[in-house]
């Protein structure tokens, strides 16, 4: 694309991003973090719905940055962990050491039915259970997948903005 | 009989006598008592070195069972600086030795080379005419080549190396002897005073200028004649290779000044060309060399033409700025070679030190198996980081100070008209830039892979700290890198009064002013600066760490895994990669790589073997083709000597005729 | 003269550190507003570093010493350079001119202690980083000495503060072609060291194409925060000299109050309209692959011998 292009179509674009609805009630325990929470994903087993789900909230129309989260590469520069899907047996482990190695003080969000021990995949012979059998989890946020704006409501509870 | 006098005889005695000791002693106390007795030859060249560096002045001549005149030695200022670095160096050598060598390296001939090669590096500083230079010389090339052999009859490499090397070093003695000819014949004398009355502008001094720089850079270890050093270095024991790096080739660079200041001062602006495209070759095809090496001495090796092609190439300009009428500029760039060559002893010799310890303690020198030596051997690892800081040129080591006076004279000399000049100038500080980010590449490589990171094999794994003897000369060759960094004020101007340069001076805490160039740089002060704004930084880094304390946890995050194996690491060699690619056409790699399948099916990979050769290009292109041709002729002149009697008789009838032929004409 | 000279190192040392996550802010909203999105305003990166301080480090066993030393060095050598450089006023302290050279050493102690970061973790991240960051430093320093040259040759000397103060002096040096391209040249030099978009994505999470980033893989809580605010640091310090040498206005040369004041305002401004003009051509760029680095630092090495060459024919 040329660029003259492109800022054609930045300018026809504008602002997509949706105007903030009223924030949440912040979670008590998120409070140290100071409207600023780095999330690290991991995918404990999911079917991919929630990770879909995930990326739509932090794209341009539901823009979970502006409100202070922000996806990172290392658990050692995250606040919390963001799991979705039910836990698998060979995932256990990883999610162990994914949450041991992420710096206190430290949250971890079960995002979409699955990771709450409750979904589809819950009985299957490869999977251990919900995120809750595995690590202690500070926020439930349910749906099969859950929609962007709750995700996004579950995380501005967390960064309190 | 003045105090240089005593020295010199001292030195001369001491060394006979630490042979008499090296080769008479009983094996269990040779180490000590030989290595005292070498130590104790340096000391005494250092304090003559000092001397005649203050301007004390004094000879010795030493009859000889020559037809020439007796030989002379005496140390000027510029001899004397160089005799004190070569001494320096031989006092931590020699106690380094003590606690490091076994086996063949701790025999009496060892020991006893050793004592001719400290003495003959000194004797070289002190001479005063061509034949004694060339004695002295001699009696350095006969020591080191006997340390070289020490193991040879364990390791076919040796061999190899010390043929390099002792072919090299005579090939270096003949043009050095070329050269000293054609200036003699044309001054009419042998001594060094008698040689710079000599025309520089003559066509005999230009001659004799370039044999004189080969045979020198041979020694030197310039791009092209540099190839026995990276065969040398890593074959010959460590605290050799560190008396070889460090002392030796500083002497070969003392050759190349003593021709550019003493001999033939004031040559004309080729010469400086000349030197600077050597020097500037050699710097770049050096550093290149050393960033893609895995062999911790190879690298270390190739690192010292990086140094003395920097050197070189601040002389070179040195020589191109005097002749075209920029003295004070010139004089800086002659301090800053100076610098280079100081600094460059230091932080060299204590890397050289290091590695052998490093050897010492793993019996390993290739870098993809070395890894986390800075816990188990903390002592080592602080000084070898502290020496790789010195070669990467960083603030507050002596190689920061000496490349920022370099680059000070480059940036300075083009304010001149000179066409010449302004072309060089430039080309010369993108040189001397990419040469400094490539060192820096390289000593990040080679003590972040070597002391940081886990062990990537067993014997790295169970390094244990060498003793004193070996650390505690390592550690004073550390602090010199870093005193020379701080307070480099007073050495400079004490350098620059060696070779008659003006303009340099010491200001504030110790640092240097560059008076005709107005440029000033005060590591101290710098420092203190440096503190004052990471004060705070300390400060809360201390609260922080005081309210929240560090957790520790088992494992570095490895994406979950726990396949923790220290083969997951990056090696050397993979550090180099990009670089390697970069510079491919310069470096020309061969690289194989073999994949075996997997026996179910062709698209599952069982096992892929990387196999990657790095030889150096000037060897292959320049060396290998005049090796063959050799080769090939002396086959052909084989078949002159059959054995048959009736041949040779033969020959000495056609001799002999030939012979009378020519006397009846 | 070194009382006023000490005062400006030290304004400048706190508005710097005052401003860098601002700028930091205002070049990810810039982006944010370019794509379509709110953005979380200028002051996020503050309130990310005053989280990671009032965090509890995490640190493997196996990483030694370096993991508490390097970013306090980072950071301590970012706080230098902001010391050293002309931002808000052109005074050089007394022993310790303002030498392009000495300034762009001190960059290369934080450029080293986050190398030897990277390789102290034992991960293969962390040297991958680790090499590649090297091997641009490594090719990034011809154009930058080249660069220095360059802009040296007007004034016949290599400190700063003589630098802008000519081009303070006589605005036509500015807009002259040896220093259109020795800035040019300077500017590329600027993006490659800071790790910006093209050379080093900074906002990427794919490990694999990482540079400055994947070094920092092991480094939590307050070691995060010194590294992060080490490189915002240096970049503001890097971009404020940049502006200043294109638009020198409003540098206080004569130490005043309103003179101070003046500067700081000036070189905010500076940085703002830097920050945003970084980020929007963030937003049209795409990252090189890092085996087309050298050509684009090649490029700018020929810039910058151009710029010497052209000072001996034009001027």
């Amino acid at each position: 694309m040329s660029l003259l292009r492109l800022v054609a179509l930045i300018r026809r674009t504008g602002t997509v991003a949706e105007p903030a609805p009223p924030a949440p009630d912040p979670l008590p325990a998120a409070r140290p973090l100071g409207g600023s929470v780095q999330l690290r994903h991991v995918d404990a087993g999911s079917c991919n719905g929630c990770e879909i789900e995930v990326a739509a909230a932090f794209g341009p129309v539901y823009d979970a940055e502006r409100y202070g989260a922000r996806l990172v590469a290392s658990p050692r520069h995250a606040d919390a962990v963001l799991v979705t899907g039910a836990v698998t047996r060979n995932m256990a482990e990883p999610l162990r050491r994914t949450v041991e190695a992420t710096p206190t003080p430290r949250l971890v969000l079960a995002v979409g039915d699955c990771a709450r021990g409750c979904g589809a995949f819950a009985a299957g012979y490869g999977v251990v259970g919900g995120v809750a059998d595995v690590v202690p989890v500070d926020l439930d946020v349910p749906g099969c997948p859950p929609e962007p704006q709750v995700i996004v409501e579950a995380l501005r509870r967390v960064t309190g903005r | 009989m003045t105090a240089v006098q005593v020295g010199l005889l001292s030195q001369v005695v001491l060394a006979a006598v630490a042979v008499a000791v090296a080769l008479v002693v009983p094996a269990a106390t040779r180490a000590v008592v030989a290595g005292v007795s070498c130590a104790a030859v340096s000391v005494a060249g250092a304090v003559t070195g000092a001397l005649a560096m203050a301007g004390q002045a004094g000879s010795i001549r030493l009859p000889v069972a020559l037809p020439v005149d007796p030989v002379a030695f005496a140390p000027d200022r510029l001899g004397g600086l160089f005799m004190l670095l070569a001494s320096v160096v031989g006092v931590a050598v020699a106690v380094y030795g003590i606690g490091y060598v076994s086996g063949p390296s701790a025999s009496r001939s060892s020991w006893a080379a050793l004592a001719v090669f400290l003495v003959g590096l000194q004797l070289v500083a002190a001479a005063a005419d061509v034949v004694s230079f060339l004695l002295a010389w001699e009696l350095m090339a006969v020591g080191s080549t006997v340390l070289l052999l020490a193991d040879h009859a364990r390791r076919a490499e040796v061999t190899a190396a010390t043929v390099w090397y002792a072919a090299l070093t005579q090939l270096s003695f003949a043009l050095l002897l070329a050269g000293f000819a054609v200036l003699t014949a044309a001054s009419g004398g042998t001594g060094f005073d008698t040689i710079g009355s000599l025309r520089p502008h003559s066509a005999a001094a230009s001659v004799g200028f370039v044999l004189l720089l080969l045979g020198f850079g041979t020694k030197a270890g310039l791009v092209p004649l540099h190839v026995w050093l990276p065969r040398a270095h890593p074959e010959a024991p460590s605290h050799v290779s560190a008396a070889m790096s460090a002392a030796m080739v500083s002497i070969g660079l003392y050759g190349v000044l003593l021709v550019c200041v003493r001999l033939l001062p004031g040559g004309p602006a080729w010469w400086g060309v000349l030197l600077a495209v050597l020097g500037a070759a050699s710097a770049l095809y050096g550093i290149l060399q050393a960033s893609v090496a895995s062999d911790l001495k190879r690298l270390l090796a190739y690192s010292t033409t990086e140094n003395v092609g920097l050197v070189v190439l601040a002389l070179g300009t040195s020589v191109l700025l005097r002749a075209s009428g920029a003295t004070d500029v010139a004089d800086a760039a002659l301090t800053a070679s100076l610098l280079l060559v100081v600094s460059h002893a230091a932080f060299k010799a204590t890397l050289f030190l290091g590695a052998g310890a490093v050897l010492h303690a793993t019996g390993e020198r290739d870098l993809d198996r070395l890894g986390g030596l800075g816990t188990r051997m903390p002592w080592t690892g602080a000084a070898f980081g502290v020496a790789s800081l010195g070669a990467a040129a960083l603030p507050g080591t002596a190689g920061f100070v000496a490349e920022w006076t370099l680059l000070q004279a480059l940036i300075h000399g083009a304010r001149l008209g000179d066409p010449m000049v302004a072309v060089v100038m430039p080309l010369a500080v993108g040189v001397v830039a990419l040469t400094t980010g490539l060192a820096l590449l390289t000593f990040v490589k080679a003590y972040g892979i070597a002391f940081l990171a886990r062990p990537r094999s067993t014997e790295a794994d169970a390094a244990h700290e060498a003793g004193r003897t070996m650390t505690w000369p390592m550690l004073a060759g550390a602090a010199v890198v870093v005193a020379l960094g701080l307070v480099p004020g007073p050495v400079a101007a004490a350098l620059a009064t060696t070779v008659g340069a003006a303009g340099i001076e010491p200001v504030g805490l110790g640092g240097i002013r560059l008076t005709g160039l107005n440029a000033l740089l005060d590591p101290l002060a710098l420092a203190v600066l440096a503190a004052a704004v990471a004060l705070p930084v300390l400060v809360s880094v201390a609260r922080a760490a005081r309210r929240h304390p560090a957790r520790a946890t088992d494992l570095a995050w490895g994406c979950g895994g726990a396949r923790v194996s220290p083969r997951m690491q990056y090696t050397a060699t993979s550090y180099a990669e990009p670089l390697l690619r970069v510079f491919d056409d310069a470096l020309q790699p061969t690289r194989d790589v073999e994949v075996t399948h997997a026996t179910e099916s062709r698209y599952l990979v069982q096992r892929v073997e990387y196999r990657q050769r790095l030889s150096d290009v000037v060897e292959v292109r320049l060396y290998r083709p005049v090796i063959g041709w050799a080769d090939r002729v002396g086959v052909q002149a084989r078949r002159l000597q059959n054995g048959s009697v009736h041949r040779y008789l033969g020959y000495s009838f056609g001799a002999l005729l030939a012979v009378l032929l020519v006397v009846s004409l | 003269m070194t009382g006023q000279a000490i005062l400006v190192a030290a304004v400048q040392v706190g508005v710097v550190v005052a401003l860098a996550p601002v700028l930091a802010g205002v070049t990810r909203q810039t982006r944010a507003r370019l794509e379509g999105r709110a953005g979380a305003g200028v002051w996020q990166p503050w309130r990310d570093l005053r989280k990671l301080v009032a965090k509890a480090p995490v640190r493997a066993t196996g990483s030694g010493w370096l993991l508490r030393v390097a970013p306090v060095v980072l950071l301590s050598s970012s706080l230098l350079v902001a010391a050293l450089l002309p931002l808000v006023g052109a005074v050089s302290l007394p022993l310790v001119p303002d030498d392009l050279f000495v300034v762009v050493s001190v960059l290369l102690v934080g450029t080293v202690a986050v190398a030897l970061l990277g390789l102290d973790a034992g991960t293969a991240f962390g040297g991958m980083g680790s090499s590649r960051h090297m091997t641009i430093a490594a090719l990034v320093e011809p154009t930058v000495l080249v660069a220095v040259y360059a802009l040296s040759i007007p004034v016949g000397s290599s400190a700063l503060s003589l630098i802008v103060q000519a081009r303070l002096d006589s605005s036509a040096v500015i807009a002259s072609p040896v220093s259109l391209l020795a800035v040019l040249a300077l500017g590329i030099v600027v993006l490659a060291e800071t790790g910006r978009l093209p050379v080093d994505n900074p906002s990427t999470h794919l490990e694999l194409t990482m540079v400055h980033e994947a070094m920092l893989l092991e480094a939590s809580a307050r070691d995060l925060a010194w590294l992060e605010l080490g490189s915002w640091v240096r970049l503001a310090a890097l971009l404020g000299l940049v502006g200043n040498l294109v638009a020198p206005w409003g540098i206080d040369t004569r130490v005043s109050a309103a003179g101070l004041l003046l500067g700081v305002a000036a070189l905010a401004g500076k940085l703002v309209v830097l920050g945003g003009l970084l980020g929007a051509a963030e937003v049209f760029l795409a990252k090189l692959r890092l085996f087309r680095v050298p050509e684009l630092l090649a490029g700018s090495f020929v810039l910058a011998f151009l710029a010497v060459t052209a000072s001996y024919l034009v001027g």
